[in-house]
């Protein structure tokens, strides 16, 4: 082990985490947007709006990234309306093209994940929610999606770290994210164990930290499921939590 | 019809998902074998064992397999020449294949999500069933083939079914390292043909043609492990 070269090497490599956190964090971003209205139509639409996102979703689920990040990049060239539309000055960057990609793969996952956790939502929640007389944009705005958020996180947490690891076949298409820059490295070094390692850790760092933001997530919003303080439980002693 | 569809490509293709196929079956047979092992480390009343089966599934499940990949291809190739280098061979760099690299590193990281799901699955037993096996006088060795591992299974399968998928998908990063397989075929096929949108999408459909059958397959096994279940 060759210690001076994983130092020497971090600054850089940190520089590529800069840019694969960027990515992710768009992707994230522009796919939960884009599964917002989607999962609630494939959980409550009519088979006619269903068929599509059904389709949509089981095609970026049943092929690899890799493949829809070539689709995308290499694949759009080839048709002349694509070159000459107003749209190629951005779709010919290896940025755009990689967070289009992941954009879509994310959108397809989360898309299911919000679908199962609406059809979750204990049915006796929104038969009480209609009872008040809630109207169904009510129910949906005020029961169901809150619930359904909260049910779907665990699922999500997972979803966004599998992102952050697909993020790493932008680097395919010469984008210079944590992968790509320590393959650089290793091409001129030839020191393939420091400079890997040193990336799976900033990876593995990277990980840590979405977990436990997601796991905070999951505890601040389930304040009404925790058992109350120990003296709260006394018999006789009830107190209302605050 | 067809010979336009693949432009005189089909044969290539068709060799290119047997290569697809073959690697996903060798990784998933080593990286059964590998969480297995690793799931009973991690549930073996040894502290050290327990602590080397959390940092290995901890480390796999938080890198890429594309830097896995590469991390074993480039790694290999240099262990392997210091290694002919030291028993006295000649000062030569020895390229490790491609095939081999990849099927070693997907089997690691199908081995990190396969241990977490056995383990799962073996703590998902009923204890009454482990209990009514020994009052039998089962040895600790017949109660884990006959007993926990036919019941481990039928918990582990749905899961397993899911990294299984992930697995055939994960094999076109091995593209990168230069095999053959479809992922491979297709790219050589677009930069003859200047088709890159018709041959991608090609390997696409191919790719959802294998994931589809592939889970039929597992939900036919999932019925077949179930069988002694009774339904309500």
């Amino acid at each position: 082990m060759d210690l001076s070269l994983m130092i020497e090497s971090l600054p850089r490599l940190l520089e590529g985490a800069v840019l694969t956190l960027k990515l992710l964090l768009l992707t994230e971003l522009i796919g939960f947007i884009c599964a917002l209205p989607l999962g609630i139509l494939y959980a409550n639409g009519s088979r006619a709006a269903r068929t599509p996102i059904y389709a949509f979703v089981y095609f970026f689920r049943g092929t690899p990234l890799l493949v829809q990040i070539f689709i995308v990049y290499y694949g759009l060239a080839q048709f002349d309306f694509v070159r000459q539309s107003v749209l190629w000055p951005w779709l010919r960057q290896p940025f755009v093209c990689a967070l289009l990609a992941c954009a879509l793969h994310s959108t397809a996952y989360t898309t299911n994940i919000l679908r199962g956790a609406i059809q979750a939502v204990p049915a006796g929640e929104v038969e009480a929610a209609r009872a008040c007389g809630m109207s169904a944009f009510q129910v949906q705005r005020f029961i169901v999606l809150p619930i359904a958020f909260r049910l779907m996180l665990p699922a999500y947490s997972n979803q966004a770290i599998g992102m952050l690891k697909g993020t790493s076949l932008a680097s395919t298409i010469t984008l210079m994210e944590l992968t790509g820059v320590a393959n650089t490295i290793v091409a001129s070094t030839f020191q393939p164990y420091e400079v890997f390692i040193m990336a799976a850790l900033i990876y593995l760092t990277i990980t840590l930290v979405i977990t436990r933001c997601f796991k905070y997530l999951e505890y601040a919003l389930s304040k009404h499921q925790r058992p109350l303080k120990s003296s709260a439980a006394i018999p006789g002693q009830v107190r209302h939590a605050d | 019809m067809t010979a336009d569809l693949f432009q005189g490509w089909g044969t290539q293709l068709f060799w290119g998902t047997m290569v697809t196929l073959k690697v996903a079956f060798l990784a998933l047979a080593a990286g059964l074998v590998i969480g297995l092992l690793v799931a009973l480390a991690k549930l073996s009343s040894s502290r050290f064992l327990r602590a080397a089966g959390d940092l290995y599934t901890t480390c796999i499940r938080g890198t890429p397999e594309l830097l896995i990949i590469l991390l074993v291809y480039f790694g290999s190739t240099v262990a392997l020449s210091a290694a002919l280098r030291w028993i006295g061979g000649p000062n030569t760099s020895f390229e490790m294949p491609a095939l081999g690299a990849g099927v070693l590193a997907l089997s690691l990281v199908f081995g990190g999500y396969a241990a977490e799901i056995f383990r799962g699955a073996f703590l998902a037993i009923p204890p009454g069933q482990i209990e009514a096996a020994k009052a039998f006088g089962m040895s600790p060795l017949t109660l884990f083939i006959h007993i926990r591992l036919p019941l481990m299974w039928r918990y582990a399968l749905p899961a397993l079914g899911n990294i299984w998928i992930s697995l055939i998908k994960n094999t076109s990063l091995i593209s990168v390292v230069g095999l053959e397989e479809l992922m491979r075929v297709s790219y050589i096929a677009t930069s003859v043909t200047r088709s890159p949108f018709h041959f991608y999408m090609l390997a696409a459909l191919i790719y959802l043609l294998l994931t589809i059958a592939n889970s039929l397959g597992i939900e036919w096994l999932e019925t077949r492990a179930n069988r002694g279940v009774r339904r309500v």
